[in-house]
């Protein structure tokens, strides 16, 4: 067994870690909330967004843009959208899986396959595996604007339309609820659901359809995009918290174990030493 | 005066929601003028300043780009940025019209310019906005 002191050392260090993985649970539980409320403000946007493209796709249903078409397929990228730090359990090895798993199921090079990252962990995963990262951005904040995002975003919707790839597919963690997230794998580009977008309103468009597509379905491609990386964020304070709550659960079932075994060890140490009075004692008369 | 309901959202949240008797927008095709009653329409707007009259005052709001869907009783500005004249940072407008400029001096391909001429606009129309010049 163990002597007292090693024992004693190992409850107060558990005792520290404890304390830091509670109040990272506490601080990944706050923000969580606000990222949820920023998932709410942004929903009215994209409410709008898709009310308008339904709109049009039933009041104008001739109207095409580059980005509703379908075409044979060469490159396609992918965009991943993982977190920059670890202690969020298994948030980006669950998505990355998910990413790569289906990036070799579908492709047999990796010259068909460009990737483009939101978040550390991605970059970091394809730039070792040998994949070609075009783009990424690192250090998003914990509640994200869009300014921050806005370059990658476009520039995804540029190099679709210039025709360096083909498809766009997104993967991210889906925040359903505080203890459950889910992979979410959408097809970003090409719009192929919008005809399926129905709306009731139906308006006069100036100049013309043509012209609002123009304008409306990159705006609707990068919202998307944008909708992600929110989602993702709540996810990821939502992994991150239930990863700290779990770690100080054990943090605390380990000091009740040491604190037992610690109890033992002096509980020996006595029973000995009264023992050896007795002996001596005994050894005395 | 009747007046009409006007919300500017981006994608950061809601920026403005209110009443106004008229909305003044920059469209693609020119300026456009939304009286309350207007048949429902959609149309792309410049990156420029939305002006809102109340009144005998006016707002002033600079979006970017984005788009403006009008109802008989209802305008709503689907716009990536926008800020009201109040809330405009101007010494950060006028850092990053610096840097346009900048760039735009160096002339690293067509997609920079193009982007940097667009960084520009956007600045120099906020900055105008700030000060109520337009």
């Amino acid at each position: 067994m163990a002597s007292l002191r090693e024992i004693q050392s190992r409850i107060n260090s558990t005792k520290k870690t404890s304390q830091i993985t509670k109040a990272m649970h506490m601080v990944s539980a706050s923000k969580l909330s606000k990222a949820e409320l920023n998932a709410k403000s942004f929903n009215p946007y994209m409410e709008k967004i898709q009310e308008v493209i339904g709109a049009i796709a039933s009041g104008a249903p001739d109207a095409t843009h580059p980005m509703l078409e379908s075409r044979p397929v060469k490159k396609t990228a992918y965009l991943v959208i993982t977190s920059d730090r670890g202690l969020v359990g298994a948030y980006n090895s669950h998505v990355l899986k998910a990413a790569l798993g289906k990036i070799r199921e579908r492709h047999t090079s990796k010259d068909e396959v460009v990737i483009l990252s939101i978040g550390r962990n991605g970059v970091d995963f394809f730039n070792k595996l040998g994949y070609n990262v075009v783009q990424s951005v690192i250090g998003v904040s914990d509640h994200p604007t869009f300014a921050e995002i806005k370059d990658i975003t476009r520039e995804a919707v540029g190099k679709f339309i210039d025709g360096e790839y083909d498809e766009l597919y997104m993967y991210y963690n889906h925040f359903v609820s505080a203890i459950s997230q889910e992979v979410t794998e959408k097809k970003v580009l090409p719009l192929s659901d919008i005809s399926s977008m129905k709306s009731t309103a139906s308006y006069e468009f100036e100049p013309s359809a043509e012209a609002i597509l123009e304008v409306l379905l990159p705006q609707y491609a990068e919202s998307l995009m944008y909708g992600a990386v929110l989602d993702g964020k709540a996810s990821e304070h939502a992994s991150s918290m239930t990863a700290m709550k779990a770690a100080t659960d054990n943090a605390m079932e380990l000091i009740d174990d040491l604190t037992l075994s610690f109890n033992r060890a002096r509980q020996a140490a006595i029973t000995q030493e009264i023992t050896e009075i007795v002996g001596g004692v005994a050894a005395l008369e | 005066m009747s007046t009409i309901k006007v919300n500017i959202v981006t994608p950061d949240g809601p920026v403005y929601d209110s009443d106004a008797n008229m909305v003044i927008a920059v469209t693609t095709t020119g300026e456009l003028g939304i009286l309350p009653g207007h048949i429902p329409m959609v149309a792309p707007l410049e990156i420029g300043a939305v002006r809102l009259n109340k009144g005998s005052s006016t707002e002033r709001v600079a979006v970017s780009g984005g788009f403006l869907e009008v109802r008989p009783d209802q305008v709503t500005i689907l716009a990536q940025s926008a800020e009201l004249a109040e809330d405009i940072d101007t010494a950060r407008a006028i850092e990053a019209k610096k840097r346009a400029e900048e760039r735009l001096q160096q002339k690293q391909g067509d997609l920079d310019a193009k982007r940097a001429e667009l960084a520009l606009r956007r600045a120099m129309n906020r900055l105008d906005v700030a000060k109520g010049k337009i």
